[in-house]
């Protein structure tokens, strides 16, 4: 370590500048006008304030150059706040530079460190305490304290336990059941092949069953799209084939990655596209993963149709939908 | 005696028998504050806290943190009449039927931006100059915790609107919990009250955003500054500033003068933005539905690059014994922060170890003369800004005409490449500009001035600078590197040589420096001019 001297020998302060304010009197009144004026600026921003709270209505509009359209209200009143405040901002920095004394002062600094003999004395006091209190004599005081505060630590986080319920298997479920039929998101009508063109897709959910209501909880694992290809283009095998329906396949929306809804579909590369991270799930390859981040294929329904010509599901889906977790297999 | 001052008298009087104030704030109006530009980010960041605050309660007061399902009936046309939760429909009534409250919004949301951004400027001026050197470790680590609370309090603040938008952030924020092995589900369950989305949590993350970090972030913040007016400021190195002195203006009038002037500027400058400049218009987004989502969605920049590194995560996931680990969420989410963040905290142990320098410091390092340092803090740097860049790589893609492909393989590749890249270079730059200053002492300022000898030949007049300046460029210290004892006094080796030669190795790259201009030189040059 080097504590070599510096070459050159500190030559000090530098000598004090006086500002025009310091020496001449007809500057000081002119700086002294100065921070007046901002002050009063200050004071007419917030009249424009009051002003606009009051009688400017919150729904008209003016016409600014850059922002477009504006709302006359807020502007008027976030103008009328900022120029209150810069106002006496500006007013106080420039009062502060021009008039106040700008001498520099030095102060001295003192090592952090107590002094040795403070130290000492604060060991042995610290000693004399602890023998007072007589802990190192008493072990078994010390060991049934540590013991009573340790578990007194556990009850606080014990309360906590109803924060939520145990997961279960509930992660792995979703609505679709055997047979459930597919309906449009929004509007709830079932849907046949019919009604998608080639090349179109749509957002479905599982039909309600009476009584029962959709919740952002249900929508969360069982957004399902519907994409429709020409059956040839598909490259699938036989069983995942068999999951299609006159060359409809459906998809979990929830992206395997985390859970974004994957909402673009790029009709001339049949890719799939979430818009939170960009991974591609290519459609004829039962979305299998071209790019991004996502490590699986989106999850497939399997589809068909019922009795009466609507599409429905074959089965659940087989895998949990949505993005992993440690118990997911 | 006027009858103020009697006033004034009999109050003081009044407060100090009852606290005995009067000693204290002697002592303290006359305290020394150094003046910089640079000592104003933290200031910044302080005042920008306080609009948080106040703008913060204010929303409040309409705010409602339900997400119990209403139907729209507000002012605002588009939406009329479409089911939403409580909150978002709250927001809306905030931005277009509460006076002010647009502005206020937008105000909150401005002020959080400029929090963040003063935080991560006032930690790039305190790492450069070695501010946190000791006796300013604590201060460091405070810091440090007071960015990490302001991310998380920014992240959950715009998750509370409940639009399409924040709902799709609180998405994300979801599955990393639920990625955390062993345990993230439970953490997940715990966290919403059951499965995503819940109806629960929103008003569980308003607590924690308007009382519960609020109220840390005030507790340290206090600690922060209470140890800055106790230790005192640091100053830039200069003529007349020691080690053992602060030079610069009294507390009492002229630093309060400048300093409450410029919160009133700050508060200023934000409402300023709050009125003119549209910010998460969460109107357009719409309600959140996880059957949905906005297309180029974006989180707030001080988020933007963990994004960025989820973003170009490989799609890499084990399955092992029936159980699922998630590298492409864990690493850029967890993993890659947990390290950087603890890295910045443990710094100033690490680098005193390095130096084996014990000492206190209170003069500033100019960056340049600490080249190590300044580099590793540039590749850092480097590093966050090419994550950055990744989490907009969408926008970037659209408004460059590149595709998605391009630019999230060039940033896999740049976030490699580019942080050693920015360390080598940035050390050569460093070690220049020391080289230039020697030059600078030794042979005075280019006047660019030519004179011709009297044998002809054509010489550039240089200025020798002033002793002040000379002063400024040589003040600093050199150190040497730490000497390797492999072995020691009694000639038995050293059982920990594997860490002192490690300690060796870093001294030694740290020390690397262009010689400053040593007193004979300085004579000696002296001696032939006059
Ligand atoms: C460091 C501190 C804070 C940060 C970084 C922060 C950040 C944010 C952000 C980014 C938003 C979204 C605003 C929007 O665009 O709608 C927000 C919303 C909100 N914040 Fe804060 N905030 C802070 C402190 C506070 C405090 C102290 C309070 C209350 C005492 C508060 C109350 C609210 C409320 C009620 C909202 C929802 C209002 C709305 O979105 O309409 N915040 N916060
Ligand atoms: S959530 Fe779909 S790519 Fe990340």
């Amino acid at each position: 370590m080097s504590n070599e001297l510096a070459p050159l020998s500190d030559p000090g302060l530098p000598a004090h500048v006086h500002r025009k304010a310091d020496t001449d009197p007809v500057a000081e009144k002119r700086a002294e006008q100065q921070v007046a004026v901002l002050f009063g600026i200050s004071a007419f921003g917030t009249l424009l304030f009051i002003y606009s709270y009051l009688f400017i209505d919150t729904k008209s509009f003016v016409f600014i150059p850059v922002m477009g359209n504006t709302n006359a209200h807020q502007l008027g009143l976030g103008m009328g706040l900022a120029i209150a405040l810069l106002g006496i901002g500006f007013g106080a920095v420039h009062w502060a530079k021009t008039l106040m004394s700008d001498t520099e002062v030095i102060a001295e600094r003192h090592e952090m460190r107590s002094e040795d003999s403070d130290r000492d004395a604060f060991v042995v006091s610290v000693k004399e305490r602890a023998e007072v209190a007589g802990l190192g004599r008493r072990s078994l005081i010390k060991r049934t304290l540590g013991l009573s505060v340790g578990l007194v630590g556990i009850s606080p986080i014990l309360l906590l336990g109803d924060l939520g319920p145990m997961p279960g298997k509930s992660l792995e479920e979703t609505s679709w059941r055997k047979g459930t039929r597919l309906v449009t998101d929004p509007g709830d009508r079932p849907i046949k092949p019919a009604d998608l063109e080639v090349g179109a897709v749509a957002q479905v959910l599982p039909e309600l069953r009476p009584g029962q209501k959709r919740t952002l909880n249900d929508i969360a694992k069982d957004a399902v799209l519907l994409v429709r290809l020409r059956t040839e283009e598909f490259q699938l095998d036989a069983e995942r084939l068999s999951w299609t329906y006159q060359g409809i396949i459906a998809f979990s929306k929830i992206c395997s990655h985390m859970g974004c809804a994957v909402a673009l579909y790029e009709q001339t590369t049949k890719h799939l596209l979430c818009p939170c991270h960009q991974s591609t799930f290519d459609v004829t390859r039962a979305a299998k993963v071209i790019f991004g981040p996502s490590a699986r294929p989106l999850p497939q329904l399997a589809i068909t149709v019922d009795a009466e010509g609507f599409l429905v599901a074959q089965q659940p889906f087989n895998e949990a939908v949505g993005p992993s977790y440690w118990e997911r297999s | 005696m006027s009858a103020r001052e009697r006033v004034t008298g009999t109050v003081a009087n009044y407060v100090d028998e009852r606290t005995g104030s009067a000693k204290w704030l002697k002592k303290n109006l006359n305290k020394v504050f150094p003046d910089h530009w640079s000592f104003m980010l933290g200031e910044i960041a302080l005042y920008s806290f306080v609009i948080l605050l106040l703008s913060g309660t204010f929303l409040t007061f309409w705010f409602d943190p339900s997400m119990e399902h209403v139907v729209y009936k507000g002012s605002y046309q588009p939406l009329k009449d479409v089911e939403m939760s409580a909150a978002y429909a709250s927001a809306l009534n905030i931005s277009f039927d509460v006076r002010g409250g647009l502005l206020m919004r937008q105000i909150h949301h401005w002020a959080a931006l400029i929090f963040m951004a003063s935080i991560v400027v006032h930690l790039l001026r305190v790492f450069f100059t070695g501010a946190f050197r000791k006796p300013r470790e604590f201060n460091w680590i405070l810091g440090i915790g007071l960015l990490t609370l302001g991310i998380v309090e920014g992240f959950l603040g715009y998750s509370l609107p409940d639009d399409l938008l924040s709902g799709t952030g609180v998405r994300i924020a979801h599955a990393i919990i639920q990625a955390i092995p062993v345990v993230g589900t439970y953490l997940s369950f715990f966290a919403f009250g059951g499965a995503f989305p819940s109806e629960i949590f929103i008003p569980r993350i308003y607590v924690v955003h308007i009382l519960l970090i609020p109220g840390i972030m005030l507790a340290l913040i206090t600690v922060h500054l209470m140890l800055v007016w106790y230790q005192k400021h640091t100053q830039y190195p200069g003529p007349g500033r020691t080690e053992k002195n602060v030079v610069g203006y009294p507390l009492m009038p002229v630093y309060m003068a400048k300093a409450g002037g410029f919160f009133f500027i700050v508060f200023g400058v934000t409402a300023l933005l709050g009125a003119t400049a549209s910010i998460n218009p969460l109107w357009l987004y719409g309600p959140y539905t996880p059957g949905q989502v906005t297309a180029g969605s974006q989180p707030d920049w001080y988020m933007g690059w963990l994004d960025g590194l989820v973003r170009m995560a490989p799609p890499w996931e084990t399955y092992a014994f029936g159980y699922t680990v998630s590298w492409n969420i864990l690493l850029p989410g967890l993993i890659l922060p947990g390290i950087i963040f603890t890295g910045m905290a443990l710094y100033p142990f690490i680098e005193s170890w390095i130096t084996g320098d014990k000492r206190e410091h209170h003069i500033l390092d100019r960056p340049r003369n600490v080249p190590n340092r300044t580099a590793l803090g540039a590749m850092s740097l480097t590093f966050m800004i090419v994550a950055l860049i990744n989490g907009g790589n969408d926008l970037l893609a659209t408004h460059f005409d590149l595709s998605i492909n391009q630019i999230m393989w060039g940033t896999r590749i740049g976030i490699i490449v580019l942080p050693p890249l920015a360390f080598v270079i940035t050390k050569r730059i460093c070690l220049s500009l020391q080289r230039a200053d020697r030059e600078l002492v030794l042979h005075g300022r280019e006047t660019g001035r030519l004179v011709m000898l009297p044998h002809g030949e054509f010489v550039e007049v240089h200025e020798e600078l002033t002793p002040e300046k000379k002063w400024l460029l040589t003040q600093h210290e050199q150190a040497a590197p730490i000497e390797l004892e492999l072995v020691d006094q009694a000639g038995v080796r050293n059982p920990k040589s594997f860490r002192a030669k490690l300690q060796a190795r870093f001294s030694a790259a740290n020390a690397e420096a262009v010689a400053k201009p040593t007193a004979q030189e300085l004579k000696q040059l002296e001696n032939e001019h006059h």
